[in-house]
């Protein structure tokens, strides 16, 4: 039976999910070898979104680039702009005042809550219940409005400029971000009551899509995905950038590895973050948004890394420099592209019904697969 | 107490279904919890925060004189090749040639709305307007020209 794995054989079926799939949240293209019911082989297809951000990034100034990051994984499009800002600034040698690093901590945590939020619905939905997504909207669209008020923008920010950030908060933002902690207290016990305690989907979750602690690090999987089989990975506890080391919060593990265990940890997950932002709101501290930086910024010759936790997982951006205006080279190290490189090894074996469950839990954001 | 186990089992799974079902009930008879916006319906009472970003604009003032000294900071920050100065010279009265603006071309449909060009203005000349419906017949419709016909710049802009 073993070799039979990954093997077409006669009276296999082959099926494709996508590029053009409700499921599959966007244009990623699964082809899959089906015996009866049970999946032999998950081959996914990348490519249909390819924008060639890196290559694109080569002619833009260190200004102009990190817009495009925003286009990435577009749900954390806050979190990408902040690594690539680090990333200069590393480079640059600049020290960042203390409020636009408060004022970055806080919008990144915003974006993590909001990213959750369309994934639980989005997750909901896949499995068949639509109600979750209109109940995670509710509380999304609170975010999506501070972010509108202060940065301009409901999705693609662009509010990280290389020193601080672009424009100062807005006079409200404090009391919407108050107003949101209240709201969302009222009703995250209804996560719990509509999906996380219903019988059907815990019947779904429990026991399916099984990634092993010692899998999880060497398909590389990182976030969300891999702290459900007890990896511990979260960068901003293990390699604190801006000022995480001070902040009060946990790094959520599960020891399951299962569906269900991936889904616990982003749920507990939006918990910590609402502890971060409580910590914050109260004590952003007065001075600049912005450090003084050159109109035209160049960096040092040289090669510059710098790693965040985005919602997803981990991002890297590195940057080579010659010196010049523009990068020679940036190479963006996404998530999403090594979390679906284990979905073939948690589905096989499975049941096609339990691949789009096990695909919700990875939490793929296609656009940031491609590039 | 395999008996037990699956009486203990379907009245746990009745119980989570009841919780849901209450959630949904919840709704059902509060209506004032709905918060759904009827867009295009509120276009009226629709208003958007000062800071959205929708199209770049030139402010005129009531003189029909705007602050662009077509310095091309802008242009040089657009990421995408949105903006095109194309500049002249005006003779002033002393007969100097001083460098004033023709046209300012901005290309909408190239447009990510990155704010980019607005940071970089020295003058404050242009700035991010609240529209976001910006859908024509036609593809030419979208390259505008920001400065009006016959403006000025403004006295003591430099």
């Amino acid at each position: 039976m073993v070799e039979e794995i990954g093997k077409t054989a006669e009276g296999d079926l082959i099926i494709n999910v996508g590029p053009q799939h409700p499921a599959t949240h966007g244009v990623l293209h699964l082809i899959i070898t089906l015996n009866g019911e049970t999946i032999k082989k998950v081959e996914p297809h990348l490519g249909y979104i390819h924008r060639s951000i890196e290559k694109m990034c080569e002619s833009l100034t260190y200004r102009q680039f990190i817009y495009t990051t925003s286009r990435m994984d577009y749900l954390s499009a806050h979190i990408n702009n902040h690594a690539c800002a680090l990333t200069v600034e590393k480079g640059l040698g600049i020290e960042i005042p203390a409020r636009a690093q408060v004022i970055r901590v806080l919008m990144d945590e915003l974006t993590r809550i909001a990213s959750h939020e369309l994934w639980w619905g989005a997750m909901a939905m896949d499995l068949g219940a639509f109600t979750p997504f209109f109940h995670a909207f509710r509380e999304r669209e609170t975010i999506n409005d501070i972010m509108e008020e202060t940065c301009g923008a409901r999705l693609t920010m662009n509010y990280m400029v290389p020193g601080g950030v672009m424009i100062d908060l807005h006079p409200n933002f404090q009391n919407r971000v108050k107003n949101f902690l209240t709201l969302y207290k009222r009703k995250i016990h209804e996560y719990d009551e509509l999906v996380t305690g219903n019988i059907i989907f815990q019947n779904r979750m429990k026991g399916v899509g099984v990634l092993s602690k010692e899998a999880a690090i060497s398909f590389g999987v990182t976030g969300p995905a891999a702290r459900g089989s007890g990896v511990s990975c979260d960068v901003r506890k293990l390699y604190p950038y801006e000022i995480y080391n001070s902040l009060e919060f946990d790094e959520i593990l599960e020891t399951e590895g299962d569906s269900f265990a991936r889904y616990m940890v982003r749920l507990r997950e939006m918990n910590e973050s609402i502890k971060i932002i409580e910590q914050l709101i109260d004590n952003i501290p007065e001075g600049d948004f912005q450090a003084k930086t050159k109109a035209v910024l160049k960096l040092p010759k040289g090669e510059y890394y710098q790693r965040v936790e985005t919602a997803r997982g981990e991002l890297g951006v590195y940057i080579v420099s010659e010196g010049g205006t523009t990068p020679y080279r940036i190479k963006f190290r996404s998530p999403g592209f090594s979390n679906l490189s284990c979905l073939d090894h948690i589905t096989r074996g499975g049941k096609i019904g339990d691949l789009i469950a096990s695909m919700g839990t990875l939490d793929l954001v296609i656009p940031d697969i491609d590039r | 107490m395999f008996i037990v186990d699956y009486v203990k089992d379907v009245y746990g799974a009745m119980k989570s279904l009841l919780v849901g079902m209450n959630r949904t009930g919840y709704y059902f008879t509060h209506h004032k919890e709905i918060i759904t916006e009827e867009y295009p319906d509120n276009r009226e009472t629709l208003i958007l925060p000062e800071r959205f970003r929708g199209e770049v604009v030139m402010a005129h003032d009531e003189n029909n004189e705007h602050a662009c000294t077509g310095c091309s900071a802008c242009e040089l920050a657009c990421p995408n090749g949105t903006i095109k100065i194309i500049n002249k010279f005006d003779i002033s009265p002393e007969g100097k040639k001083k460098k004033a603006i023709d046209t300012f071309v901005y290309h909408l449909e190239l447009c990510t709305m990155c704010g980019l060009c607005v940071e970089a203005c020295p003058t404050a000349a242009i700035n991010m307007a609240n529209t976001f419906e910006h859908s024509v017949f036609n593809r030419g419709q979208l390259t505008k020209r920001l400065n009006k016909p016959d403006s000025k710049l403004k006295a003591g802009v430099e």
